[in-house]
């Protein structure tokens, strides 16, 4: 029932409903990207909890952030950042990279 | 060059692959080359406009803007979808009969063209964006390459746009007597699958929770930035590793579309 009824919630939020965030995230994760690298490119999360990751893209040039593991997919645009939440998260590697920018752009996030 | 020909790729793939589908599905709209090619239009256009204003458009719901306003599309294409499908249940079947004669439109009653041009506009906006940005983040770089990579991203575009094509040609070599019931299956997957799109969206909002995260994986078999992974996703909605809300989401639209297409079908 109350499956049912996050569905219709969610639902209207697909038409732009907008309602309250959800309960934030514990932990806030920064990454730099610079000269189309992340720095970190290699970060340690606590597994089982929701996260904020905060990309700062300190380009000339947009990025995006993407992630099978993680579901994650956000244009960074030039010279700005993004915020995006992930988790909770099993115990694991989780790679991810910039879309545009694959050759350099490549960072593993370990949940533990 | 083959670098940027492959990114590009991937950005139009989806697009147009649904612009194949749709394009074989309203086969006897009068005139829908038209409209199609304006849905197209509109979408590039649209793409160029959200590009220049993506910083902007980021900042708004308190910075997850981009996720609101990808999930309003897809929502909103989800529902176009769906209102094809439950007309095409209805009407299907005097197409199916006019497909025979040659050069006959489809007259009083034809499903109003705006569907059509609404749908490819948003699936060109969404994707095309994206690649509008990458192609800025090209010039902008300003590099001695700059032209060889523009070059490969037409080429990119080529491709994506010739995959397009040969869904169409291959959809419409299906037999007239199950034409329509192919095409509106397909268009049943391709809606779901844009519902989970968008509950992804909404997750990495922080607006829903992920349920189970994930519910399974089958990244290993068809890794999902594949090709094949990246056909099956604008297809079936294919996803390798979805969360619960992905697959609720998922679940909800089919069936929701599925009854709407049993309510919707002529009384015998």
């Amino acid at each position: 029932m109350s499956r049912m009824l996050s569905a219709a919630q969610s639902l209207s939020l697909a038409f732009g409903v907008v309602l309250a965030p959800l309960a934030h995230a514990d932990e806030d994760l920064k990454l730099v990207i610079e000269n189309h690298v992340f720095v970190p490119a290699e970060v340690r999360v606590p597994a089982n909890k929701k996260i904020r990751i905060v990309i700062d893209n300190r380009d000339a040039t947009p990025e995006e952030f993407e992630s099978q593991g993680l579901h994650a997919e956000k244009v960074i645009p030039a010279n700005s950042k993004g915020v995006i939440s992930v988790g909770p998260l099993k115990p694991g590697t989780y790679s991810f990279y910039g879309e545009f920018n694959r050759t350099t752009a490549q960072g593993v996030l370990i949940a533990e | 060059m083959l670098g940027t020909a492959i990114i590009l790729f991937r950005e139009v793939l989806e697009a147009a692959l649904i612009i194949g589908i749709i394009a074989a599905a309203t086969r006897n709209v009068h005139k829908r080359g038209y409209w199609i090619s304006g849905g197209i239009a509109l979408g590039v256009t649209g793409a160029c406009i959200v590009a220049a204003f993506a910083s902007g458009i980021s900042e708004l719901a308190q910075g997850m803007g981009q996720e609101v306003f990808n999930a309003s599309i897809l929502g909103l294409a989800v529902v176009m979808l769906g209102w094809h499908n439950i007309w095409m249940t209805r009407h299907g079947r005097e197409l199916a009969v006019q497909a025979g004669a040659v050069g006959k439109s489809v007259g009083a009653g034809a499903e109003p063209v705006t569907v059509l041009l609404t749908v490819v506009g948003l699936a060109v906006l969404r994707e095309g964006a994206e690649a509008v940005l990458f192609l800025y983040g090209i010039v902008a770089q300003g590099n001695t390459s700059a032209s060889a990579m523009l070059a490969g991203a037409a080429l990119g575009i080529a491709a994506g746009v010739a995959v397009g094509m040969a869904l169409y040609f291959g959809l419409l070599r299906i037999p007239l007597r199950f034409f329509f019931q192919a095409t509106s299956l397909l268009i049943l997957f391709v809606a779901a699958g844009m519902a989970g799109q968008a509950a992804r969206f909404l997750i990495q909002a922080d607006l829903l929770p992920s349920l189970a995260d994930p519910l399974w994986d089958v990244s290993a078999v068809v890794p999902g930035d594949s090709i094949a992974g990246r056909v099956l996703h604008a297809l079936v909605g294919y996803e390798p590793q979805p969360t619960g809300m992905h697959m609720l989401f998922y679940a909800i639209t089919f069936v929701v579309i599925l009854i709407g297409m049993r309510l919707g079908a002529p009384k015998r």
